[in-house]
């Protein structure tokens, strides 16, 4: 067969694989996945599991050490059959935490650890390099198989010269795929749907060589049977410990292995396609394995002695001039590589991108995350990593030069990946796992590993120098690589494992039990652990059983009914309906839940959504976030409560200061219609005498009387004016006060004197008690005069007694003088004792010796004035009122 | 026989000026200074008309006046009152004055008021 048909092949496959993965890229971007989204897909992609190792290296397994190799599908088929539920529990959490990688998982289970995602990533890379640099010498064996089988081959091959062919090949292809876009989910529907494509092909092909080799070459199942009792290998030489390590340790690596968790858990679709998984990928697995050891009996029996093994599925047909069915088992075998490749370096690429080179680049540009188009930064480191994963394969290529059995590389690699599944297991199943035991465990396992299995793979002599092989580290005979502690007894693989994983879990556990975890991780670990708790759902929406009625009015609700139509509208014609009323597919359910999670917030969408589509998938993180929201939501209204009542307040507070001014306003009108009919009362007197005066014509003696009322009137305005003019400058306190020491029996006896001038015809005693009034005040002497003049002509005025006498009584206590004014009439009424400090307050009009009503409000203000007060006195009998006075008055302010 | 005046006015100065104007006019004028006892002198002596002070003390004029227009006797007894403000003109003419007067007052317009009230008082008569 001409190699130049073969490479040709080749390209033409890779076309047809890009071409899938472009048509479903592109049906994906339109939510129209349909059938590709289908549990088939799902168990397919898983076959990734089976990749070059298991496709040429199973026979050589078998052809070397029996039925061994069968232990590598024991360990996935127990997982996924006895496993099924952690498996269900890894699914479950990688979906409500949108858990990207392995790497994402570890890191966040324990308190959102970039150091542990650091150490994760590190564990993978340097476990996947040898695995990537196998698939790479397996193309490069098989393309050498067909070279030196071609006549026509004149030139030797340049092995090399094809790996780096393949690598940069898969590194395009896989970057093309692998970051077209940024998916929060990290989903990649082209490259799964391809890689199904690529199962179903290694499965073809391996079945299509089995059968050629069960019938074609040997005589059928019985013959072939007989020749494998025949053949030594098929005897089960079970080694307990060697088999119990080798399934124990695929069955790690099965769920540890990158790629494998890219395909189950990150691109998973529906936890349904799991249950469906669980018995599919075991048959897979039966029907990858049922021709092995077929091939690997009849190859040897009939190719010459040395021939690799490995390489038995290819050079079997080859040597019996199948050159088609050659084809289609290099096309199995490549598919297994690229696939491997492919998965696994998106894998990586996402964890050293996500834990190294981003947290790297923003610490480097602190202010870059809001600054620049992060999408763009991200994207650009998956493509470096992509290329960087496929680089360090190619370099563990060159550098171990190609050789060994690839089962050997394999187990490595597996055993690698498996020192995550102590603090994985432990961080989904025990809450008392710690960051610092993870990290522990990680490190030890890391370190042994290293130490007892990937190191000493590159021979005495290439890393570890061959004394410490012989001697062990620092001439420390326990710690010789291949026997710790003295266990050189030991198979070499099982002794790695059996030192990693107790070494490792050991560190782990304890210090998981020496320390306390933080908050975040306490919350992160009851979230990881009790994810089944609580009804919780998956984030990504299923196709739900929810009408599309009920979705649209809801969205109306909150949308706006236009936005809500204009966007259901556009979904069902992007869907290929008429109307308003889209399938509720799960891309049409994500865009509406972004969308309305732009007006009610990103976890009452969430919630929202969640009832509609009827899985009850309200979790206790959704709880806590829609909690969160409603908070800032009660704190807005509470804000909007406090101002309300605020203008509540001052409303009431207008409305009060309202009324006042309406009260004040009424009280101006009335005191200003009584000043004009107290101005009216001696004015019209006035007036009408005047005009009397002026006709003539009257007796002198009339005369005489007329002026003098005209003129005792004219008084009565004056007076009238002047209290008016006195209580203004009182009440607007511009009042003047001429402060000096004056004696309280002066002031008294001036008061008397003036007050006698009220109805001075009348009979008055006045009792006092001189000794009392021998007080110097410090005040406005006027003025307090002024008040006695008031009170004692009040009293004059008022008192109808037929004796009337007043009694002025003083007291002096605690800094305060006060005079009592008391006369022995009827009193004062108790209900008008409250009026008669007002103005024009006068209450009867028995005795209209002058006063506007004006006096007893003067009082009041001078009193104010002077740092004191007028009171009414009850129960003495008559009226009474007592004037209180500070002995010194002190000017606070000139 | 010269018609009769009922004066109810508390200001004495002020009553003596009208008793004095309405006196030389002729008119027998009768003085009250307070409404209730103003009420009980009209039952007893019957006055052609009525100057009625607004500003009283004790019973004011808008009620001695409501108390003049209950009684029947009273009724269409002429009335005028003695205002000073303009705003009370308004509650005492819904009260039933006839004229009003507003202080100060010119003598001349006030005795020929009275006198053109007593005319039309006769002729109603």
């Amino acid at each position: 067969m001409p190699f130049n048909l073969l490479v040709l092949a080749c390209l033409l496959y890779v076309a047809f694989l890009f071409a899938v993965a472009f048509v479903v890229e592109n049906r994906a971007a339109r939510g129209r996945l349909g059938w590709l989204r289908s549990p088939v897909v799902y168990t397919l992609s898983l076959s990734i599991y089976c990749t070059a190792w298991t496709f040429y290296g199973a026979v050589g397994y078998a052809a070397r050490s029996g039925l061994e190799f069968l232990t590598i599908y024991f360990g996935p088929t127990l997982v996924f059959i006895g496993w099924w539920v952690l498996l269900r529990k890894l699914v479950r959490i990688g979906r409500q935490h949108h858990v990207t990688s392995i790497a994402d998982l570890i890191s966040s289970r324990y308190g959102k650890s970039n150091t542990l995602g650091v150490i994760v990533t590190v564990i993978m890379v340097v476990a996947a390099t040898p695995y990537i640099a196998l698939q790479l010498q397996s193309v490069v064996l098989a393309f050498g198989v067909f070279a030196t089988a071609a006549p026509d081959s004149s030139r030797p091959l340049d092995s090399a010269q094809i790996a780096v062919w393949v690598a940069v090949g898969l590194a395009a292809f896989t970057i093309l795929f692998g970051t077209r876009n940024l998916d929060a989910r990290e989903q990649h529907h082209g490259i799964v749907t391809a890689i199904a494509v690529e199962a179903v092909v290694k499965l073809v092909a391996l079945l299509a060589v089995g059968s050629f080799v069960v019938w074609g070459l040997a005589g059928g199942v019985g013959d072939v049977i007989a020749r494998i009792d025949a053949a030594d290998l098929a005897a089960w030489q079970v080694q307990p410990g060697r088999w119990t390590g080798l399934i124990f340790l695929s069955a790690a690596a099965v769920i540890c292995l990158p790629r494998m968790f890219q395909v189950m858990v990150v691109e998973n679709e529906d936890e349904g396609h799991l249950a469906r998984a669980s018995w599919a990928f075991p048959l897979y697995l039966l029907a990858m394995s049922l021709f092995i050891v077929p091939i690997a009996v009849v190859g040897l029996e009939r190719m010459p002695e040395g021939a690799n093994p490995d390489m038995f599925v290819l050079t079997l047909p080859l040597a019996e001039g199948q050159g088609a069915l050659a084809m289609l088992a290099f096309l199995g075998g490549f598919s297994s590589a690229t696939s491997m490749v492919i998965v696994e370096s998106v894998a990586l690429a996402t964890m050293i991108s996500n834990h190294m080179m981003i947290p790297l680049w923003l610490r480097l540009r602190p202010g870059a995350a809001a600054a620049d188009d992060l999408r763009q930064v991200v994207l650009m480191a998956r493509r470096l990593a992509i290329a960087a994963v496929l680089a360090l394969g190619y370099g563990y290529y060159q550098v171990s030069g190609g050789s060994g059995a690839l089962a050997a590389i394999g187990l490595i690699a597996f055993l690698g990946v498996a020192q995550v599944l102590p603090a994985m297991i432990g961080g989904i199943f025990w809450r008392g796992a710690t960051r610092t035991g993870a990290i522990l465990g990680l490190v030890t396992g890391l370190v042994v590993w290293a130490y007892t299995s990937f190191l000493p793979s590159f021979g005495p002599g290439a890393v570890l120098s061959a004394r410490v092989f012989a001697e062990g580290a620092f001439g420390l005979a326990w710690l010789r690589p291949l026997g710790l502690f003295g266990t050189e007894a030991m198979d070499p693989m099982i002794h790695a494992l059996f030192w990693s994983m107790a070494l490792n879990a050991l560190a782990f556990c304890l210090g998981s039990l020496l320390t306390f975890p933080g908050p975040v991780e306490r919350l992160q670990g009851a979230a990881f652990v009790n994810v089944f708790e609580g009804a919780v759902g998956p984030q990504r929406w299923a196709r739900g059983q929810v009408e599309p009625e009920a979705l649209l009015a809801m969205a109306q609700r909150i949308l706006g009914e236009e936005a809500a139509q204009a966007l259901f509208q556009t979904a069902a014609r992007a869907q290929g309906k008429d109307g308003f009323l889209p399938d509720p597919t799960p891309p049409f359910l994500d865009s509406l839940e972004s969308r309305l999670s732009g007006s009610v917030g990103a976890a009452t969408a969430h919630a929202m959504i969640s009832q509609l589509v009827g899985r009850a998938t309200v979790t206790v993180e959704d709880l806590m976030a829609v909690a969160s929201e409603s908070a800032q939501i009660l704190e807005y209204s509470a804000r909007l409560q406090a101002r309300e009542s605020e203008l509540t307040r001052t409303a009431g507070a207008l409305r009060e200061a309202n009324e006042k001014l309406t009260q004040l306003s009424l009280q101006k009108d009335a005191f200003l219609s009584q000043i004009s009919h107290e101005l009216r009362t001696p004015m019209t007197s006035i007036r009408a005498f005047s005009e009397i005066l002026t006709e003539g014509d009257l007796p002198s003696a009339t005369v005489a009387r007329y002026g003098r009322i005209i003129h005792d009137e004219a008084k009565r305005l004056t007076r009238l004016l002047d209290d008016l003019l006195d209580l203004s400058v009182l009440e607007n306190g511009a009042v003047q006060l001429t402060l000096g020491l004056a004696s309280l029996q002066g002031m008294i006896d001036t008061a008397l004197t003036a007050a006698r001038a009220t109805r001075p015809d009348r009979e008055f005693l006045v009792i006092r008690d001189l000794p009392t009034e021998a007080i110097y005040l410090r005040t406005d002497a006027d003025r307090l005069a002024q008040v006695f003049i008031n009170l004692i002509s009040n009293a004059r005025k008022y008192c109808d007694a037929a004796r009337p006498e007043l009694r002025i009584a003083v007291r002096q206590r605690a800094g305060r003088v006060t005079v009592d004014f008391i006369d022995n009439g009827k009193g004062i009424p108790k209900d008008a004792r409250r009026v008669i400090f007002e103005k024009f307050a006068r209450l009867s009009d028995a005795n209209r010796a002058g006063g506007a009503g004006l006096g007893l409000a003067i009082c009041r203000e001078i009193m104010a004035n002077l740092g004191g007060s007028v009171a009414y006195l009850p129960g003495q009998g008559g009226a009474a009122f007592r004037v209180t006075v500070p002995l010194r008055l002190e000017v606070l302010a000139a | 026989m010269a018609a009769h005046v009922l004066l109810i006015e508390d200001e004495p100065n002020i009553a003596e000026a009208i008793r004095f104007l309405l006196s030389r006019e002729g008119l027998r004028v009768s003085h009250s200074a307070e409404g209730a006892a103003a009420l009980v002198l009209m039952r007893q002596d019957r006055p052609d008309l009525v100057i009625l002070d607004h500003m009283l003390p004790g019973m004011s004029g808008l009620e001695v006046l409501t108390a003049l227009r209950a009684d029947p006797s009273s009724r269409g007894l002429p009335v005028m009152m003695l205002t000073a403000r303009g705003r009370d003109r308004e509650m005492a003419e819904r009260a039933g004055a006839d004229r009003f007067m507003t202080k100060p007052f010119s003598n001349a317009e006030m005795i020929a008021e009275v006198r053109s009230m007593l005319e039309r008082g006769q002729d109603r008569q």
